[in-house]
């Protein structure tokens, strides 16, 4: 239960009160505004062919519509807490600021028309226009925009109001249709994978996403799923559990374990190549993120050049079996049942020690931002030294290491082609990690770097070695990345220094934050949501529609989590407890203010 | 009277950070058993010298004793494993930690794990309030039972020296008193206690003795009831406006 400033400065009185006209202009004017400006990075023309239900609504609409609901929804929201008045203002609320939308959105649609910007702003040209006016005038597609944004936002409210069950059977709905159009290539993956490819036939039409009568099936089905559930949200489910008997917990905690491990083993049987792939690279991410959670979640070090260590370990690996590489040895690949993979796997995880050791010893008396500098900055010395001409002649400069052989196990040859077996290779890696970073959480050193987080001078005072603590910290988040790497090498066989930019570095911190910092399985949702759905840096994701906003959609993500939901989508327990004080204290502090200020007037 | 080693040794101490001298040839004699106290006023150095007994500030000169051993250059995980522990100003709590965690970091570098709980009740017994508030955050606590853990969390290293830091910072009037008590008590139970401190009047009646730092340098050093009967000292430090 949260409480904003509007609602305690809000009168609270029996009778209904008006609608917060301020609010409800505010989201009315931020909706338009955000449909502009979605139409304008081009969303919505480079989306339209991507269709949901075919041939009526296209994915790029979709882009556009959803605005008002939500918005709606929004401004009426504040009147939840407010007993007694929930009804016709919620209604209204909607409405005006799905209206609003509409006007303002209309607005545009007439000024892109009688303008042409295509030299400031590519997108926003004749095409859009056609797009955005149906091919009818622009007045009357004005006027199109308007009612239907407005009866989208007298949806958002009254969805509001509506009854709890009535509410998850629609979003149920809605949610289930998007997602099977949206998960076409999988579906169709996975029907394949199972011989039964004339459901999926059945469920997409010819041009793509949903035909009509499929998506009404869809909708009902999940209509009715949603009737079954109680209606209660994820947070109250997991409230629940946590309030669980232990021994009860324990045992649900082990049955979702053993059903994990179950799936973990039989499902790449089942899916097919495009999906093990996709499952093989969300692995990859959650080991690198699993590592990244141990410096930054638990150590509370802001690494933004963890990249380096991922480089280190694919180079290491690139050039002790590459036939190209003048360190090769005949005969030296990474199988792991020969000796010679057993030697390639010791000295990657030796190089990725010393690079922990190199990179973590001048840093580690940095703190905060000025650690978070100077790691971005190794970070980058370290692709650039592989890209260098001076070392060209180990690592190959710019045209990077090739043929790097598979990975073995025996005889048995795991090719990066083989997407399947990649993947079990990868979840053995990942079912390690996941050991190891559990077990040191409750460790002894665990214990410190929670300590250091929090206050680094008193764990200092306590004895705690905090230098020592930090080093561990980033030595055992390079090994993660590095083993990281060394897969990586032998899955994509060709290593260039452009694999290891910046960027990746951040993606994986977007991961562990989104995921929530400190959380385990949140890394693996983090890793999940952003490298599963809207994919890695070079990684196709389920929403492979997306990729060119790949970036805007990961920005954004960021900050509606921070805003909203700052511990993650799976936080760590403790965290979320901090996060929820904090707010509760801070509440608390204004109702006190507020509630002097009423004194003091009368 | 002291034939015993000094528990606690300053030689000709001095401390620069950058330019600033901080501590001036400073010399300290801390024996066994003993409440000691060190007055001054704002920035006179008080709490670098307990930083540098610590290991957290480095002196540029002299060195630091304890029995006897020379520990100038230890690392503060050396010292604290001497039996030295501090209870930092503004008792800096690990707030996000609930209280049975922040006990249990205050034993960090302790082996014999076992014993524990036995210490750990042995606290409850002094607090019982900090019983109640086992898993409740510390950072929720009042500024006296914040304290009491702060006091709790450094106990629970088995410190044969005690450091504090300003024990009476920030808290109400009533609480000071109950505060030097436990000190009192604290240095009963055989556990040597240097503290500084600003309330003087307060800390010079539960004290040994006393030490009086102006901008880093010791410019008086007595017995604790020689100090409270010296008019200087009272119209200088302890703040007393005839």
């Amino acid at each position: 239960m949260t409480h904003t400033l509007e609602q305690i400065d809000a009168p609270a009185s029996s009778t209904p009160s008006p609608v917060d006209w301020s609010k409800v202009q505010k989201w009315g004017v931020l909706g338009g505004l955000t449909m502009s400006f979605i139409a304008a990075i081009g969303m919505v023309t480079a989306l339209d062919q991507r269709l949901i239900i075919s041939p009526w609504l296209s994915l790029g609409f979709l882009t556009l519509l959803w605005i008002p609901v939500v918005f709606g929804i929004i401004a009426a929201t504040e009147d939840a807490e407010t007993p007694g008045v929930a009804g016709d203002r919620d209604v209204i609320s909607g409405l005006v600021t799905g209206l609003l939308s509409g006007l303002f959105f209309a607005f545009f649609i007439v000024i892109i028309d009688a303008f042409d910007l295509t030299d400031i702003f590519r997108n926003l040209g004749p095409k859009l226009v056609e797009l955005l006016t149906f091919g009818r005038g622009v007045g009357v597609a004005a006027a199109l925009w308007i009612i239907s944004c407005g009866l989208l936002g007298l949806l958002g409210g009254t969805l509001k109001i509506a009854p709890r069950m009535a509410r998850s059977m629609i979003g149920a709905a809605a949610m289930s249709v998007v997602g099977v159009a949206l998960l076409e290539i999988i579906v169709t993956d996975i029907t394949q994978g199972l011989r039964i490819e004339f459901v999926a036939d059945w469920i997409y039409a010819l041009n793509g996403g949903l035909t009509p009568a499929s998506a009404l099936v869809i909708a009902a089905g999940s209509a009715l799923f949603g009737l079954r559930s109680d209606g209660s949200t994820l947070a109250e489910r997991r409230l629940e559990r946590m309030n669980l008997d232990p021994e009860v917990r324990f045992r649900k905690n082990v049955v979702a374990a053993v059903l994990t491990i179950l799936a973990v083993i039989f499902l790449p049987m089942i899916l097919g190549g495009l999906t093990n792939d996709l499952l093989a690279n969300v692995g990859l991410f959650i080991l690198m993120g699993l590592g990244l959670n141990i410096v930054v979640g638990s150590a509370g070090l802001l690494d933004l050049g963890y990249v380096a260590f991922f480089a280190v370990g694919a180079y290491t690996t690139a050039v002790l079996t590459s036939p190209l590489s003048p360190f090769y040895t005949p005969g030296w690949t990474l199988n792991f049942l020969s000796l010679e993979g057993a030697a390639v796997i010791t000295i990657v995880l030796i190089m990725a020690v010393i690079a922990g050791v190199l990179v973590g010893t001048p840093v580690i008396r940095l703190r905060g931002d000025y650690l978070a500098i100077v790691t971005l900055g190794f970070g980058e010395i370290v692709r650039i030294l592989f890209l260098s001409d001076w070392l060209a002649p180990y690592f190959g400069g710019a045209q990077g290491i090739t043929n790097v052989p598979s990975a073995g196990l025996g005889p048995v040859e795991i090719r990066g082609t083989s997407s399947q077996a990649m993947f079990y290779l990868i979840a053995a890696f990942v079912g390690a990690a996941i050991y190891v970073a559990w077990r040191l959480q409750a460790s002894r050193t665990g214990r410190a770097w929670t300590a250091l987080r929090e206050d680094e001078d008193a764990a200092e005072a306590m004895g705690i070695n905090t230098t020592a603590a930090k080093l561990t910290a980033f030595v055992i988040g390079a090994i993660f990345a590095g083993f990281a790497g060394m897969i990586f090498a032998v899955k994509v066989g060709s290593i260039f220094p452009s694999s290891f930019k910046l960027l990746l570095s951040i993606i994986i911190l977007v991961i562990v934050i989104v995921g929530g910092m400190g959380s385990i399985p949140g890394v693996i949702i983090g890793a999940v949501v952003l490298i599963g759905i809207l994919g890695g840096p070079t990684q196709q994701g389920l929403l492979q529609e997306f990729g060119q906003f790949k970036l805007l959609i990961y920005g954004a993500l960021l900050v509606v989590m921070m805003l909203k939901r700052p511990e993650g989508l799976w936080p760590n327990v403790r965290r979320q407890r901090e996060l929820h004080q904090d707010e509760m204290s801070q509440d608390a502090w204004l109702m006190e203010e507020s509630s002097q200020d009423k004194d003091g007037d009368s | 009277m002291h034939d015993r080693t000094p528990v606690l040794e300053f030689r000709g101490i001095n401390v620069h950070y950058g330019l600033v001298h901080v501590l001036k040839d400073l010399n300290l004699t801390i024996y066994p058993g003993e409440l000691v106290c060190l007055l001054g006023g704002n920035a006179s150095g008080k709490t670098t010298t307990l930083k540098t007994i610590l290991g957290m500030v480095q002196p540029s000169s002299g060195d630091v004793l304890i029995d006897g051993d020379i520990v100038t250059g230890d690392s503060t995980t050396q010292i604290v494993s001497r039996g030295v522990t501090m209870v930092p100003e503004n008792r800096r709590l690990f707030n996000r930690m609930t209280v049975r965690e922040n006990l249990n970091i205050g034993a960090y570098l302790r082996t014999d794990r076992d014993a524990l709980e036995a210490d750990m009740e042995h606290i409850f017994e002094m607090f019982p309030r900090v019983k109640e508030r086992l898993n409740q955050k510390a950072g929720t606590l009042s500024g006296g039972e914040q304290q009491m853990v702060a006091v709790g969390r450094a106990l629970m290293a088995k410190p044969r020296v005690l450091l504090m830091d300003e024990p009476s910072m920030g808290l109400a009037p009533v609480l000071v008193q109950q505060n030097f008590d436990i000190i009192e008590q604290i240095n009963n139970d055989g556990v040597t206690v240097f503290m500084v401190e600003q309330n003087a009047n307060m800390a010079l009646s539960i004290a040994d003795r006393g030490y009086v730092l102006l901008t880093g340098s010791i410019v008086l050093e007595d017995t604790a009831s020689n100090l409270l009967a010296n008019e200087d000292l009272r119209k200088a430090y302890l703040g007393e406006v005839e």
